[in-house]
């Protein structure tokens, strides 16, 4: 079994707790172990760096000092702080000048950072470690008819990382064949949902998810499927907002990817947070529930 | 005596960890604009932006809210043919106008950052509803009942916080922080 050092992220501690419980759920059945750093920071979302570069990337670099320090890769399961955990880690290698200030300030936490781990995204460690094979290894509950648009977003394929394919990504469709659904062609699928924008220019942001909404129930989505928790809020907390703003009529679930996945290994729905949405998932995944659900 | 930084350069010098983005190396393309989810929300587009900039336009890109209104999405970036991380430079801008408190008044980005990060100052992590007074009272009547009934709809669904956490080691974390921004003695 392998383990990660698992750094789950403001959001899923209350907001997105489903997702939480879910990424759990799902990583144990196909073997991989996720264990939670202790005593981790806010990594700053976008957030920090609109102030300071260097104390942004030093807020990071503590989180990543203590996975370093436990000799385990790490994994985030939230797009934002994967990015910043990745950018963070590579420019600790690239700039010395920077790692000695980031050093420096980490020294009064008892910690330092090399930059000698690797980081991940929940969704690479089902994407590559584990494999589409892997995981339809493991489905014992296909979901065979769901359709499902595969929301990637944004900073999980950009900015760059490592010479992958940005325009149009592939994995995400993979993982849902796996589970036994189709993945609808979802020809906005990396378009952005707003981000914060929805609390900063609420307009832009408002307009940002209706255009991803209506491109989801064009082509066909039963429910959009995420891969991080400001996605998942913005795109299904705010459709009530949308239709009052726009007069439209969305009613389309967002679940994470781990939810469906566990739904597609036979786990209950409970356990895998199903239950606190604000657009009922019910009507769509009632018939997928397993009848003897582990 | 050195020659003072263009605003171009001082823009540069701030994406510190990027050592820099190729600023001057805008060949005007727009494929910036074209890529981006956001430019119809825009004073200036993108692309106009970085011309800006390059022209030395100081006060004049400084008052647009197209750096605020960037939600870190990196379209542009990864298409641009002249290497440039526009998403960066965009960062780079409203660090600018944050330290020189330069940015228009009615903004909502700048006091929202500032709060979110001193909320982390002071537990370690981010916690909602604290967050919520940046920018709620600066909607309309409208709007402010849309949030309050989504976060009540939220709760009654335990996915707000009732308290904030607070990290165990704070006060090293405090310490962490105060060498690199000095806001005080070390304790």
């Amino acid at each position: 079994m392998k383990k990660y050092a698992y750094f789950p992220g403001c959001s899923l501690e209350k907001m997105a707790l489903s997702y939480h419980k879910s990424s759990m759920e799902a990583t144990q059945v196909v073997g991989v172990e996720l264990q939670e750093l202790d005593d981790w920071n806010c990594c700053g979302a976008t957030t920090y760096f609109h102030l300071d570069e260097i104390l942004a990337n030093t807020l990071v670099a503590r989180n990543l000092a203590m996975a370093e320090k436990e000799g385990l890769d790490f994994v985030a399961p939230c797009s934002a702080c994967y990015k910043n955990a990745y950018f963070t880690n590579t420019y600790i290698k690239e700039d010395e000048d920077l790692a000695e200030h980031i050093n420096y300030a980490l020294e009064a936490d008892d910690l330092q950072l090399e930059g000698n781990l690797n980081v991940h995204h929940l969704i690479d460690i089902f994407a590559d470690e584990v494999g589409p094979e892997g995981i339809k290894e493991k489905v014992t509950n296909p979901l065979k008819g769901l359709r499902i648009a595969p929301y990637y977003g944004c900073q999980i394929v950009r900015p760059r990382k490592n010479g992958e394919e940005v325009e149009a990504p592939q994995f995400f469709e993979e993982i849902i064949t796996a589970m036994g659904a189709e993945a609808i062609d979802f020809a906005n699928k990396t378009r952005c949902c707003g981000g914060s924008l929805l609390l900063t220019n609420r307009k832009a942001a408002l307009d940002m998810i209706r255009i991803l909404l209506y491109n989801a129930v064009q082509s066909g989505a039963d429910v959009i499927a995420t891969a991080c928790p400001l996605c998942q809020v913005n795109l299904e907390v705010y459709q009530t907002q949308v239709n009052e703003e726009f007069g439209t009529d969305f009613s389309v679930p967002v679940l994470y990817f781990t939810q469906l996945m566990g739904l597609a290994f036979g786990i209950a729905p409970k356990k895998l947070g199903i239950g606190s949405e604000l657009v009922s998932t019910l009507p769509v995944i009632s018939q997928f529930i397993a009848k003897e659900a582990r | 005596m050195a020659d003072k930084p263009t605003f171009s350069q001082e823009i540069s010098n701030l994406m510190y960890a990027a050592h820099g983005s190729p600023v001057n190396n805008c060949i005007q393309c727009g494929t910036c604009s074209g890529s981006c989810p956001a430019v119809e929300f825009m004073d200036q587009t993108p692309r106009r932006l970085i011309g800006m900039i390059n022209a030395d336009l100081k006060d004049d890109v400084l008052d647009t809210n197209t750096y605020w209104v960037c939600a870190s999405c990196y379209h542009c970036s990864v298409r641009c043919p002249a290497n440039i991380d526009i998403a960066g430079v965009m960062y780079a801008v409203k660090r600018y106008s944050i330290w020189n408190k330069t940015y228009a008044d009615d903004l909502v980005g700048p006091v929202f950052s500032e709060t979110f990060m001193k909320t982390i100052a002071r537990s370690g992590r981010s916690y909602e509803p604290i967050l919520a007074p940046t920018y709620i009272f600066g909607f309309g009547a409208k709007e402010f009942f849309q949030e309050v009934q989504g976060a009540t709809k939220m709760m009654l669904k335990g996915r707000i916080p009732v308290l904030p956490t607070k990290i165990k080691r704070l006060k090293k974390f405090r310490n962490m922080m105060k060498r690199i921004v000095p806001v005080g003695e070390e304790e």
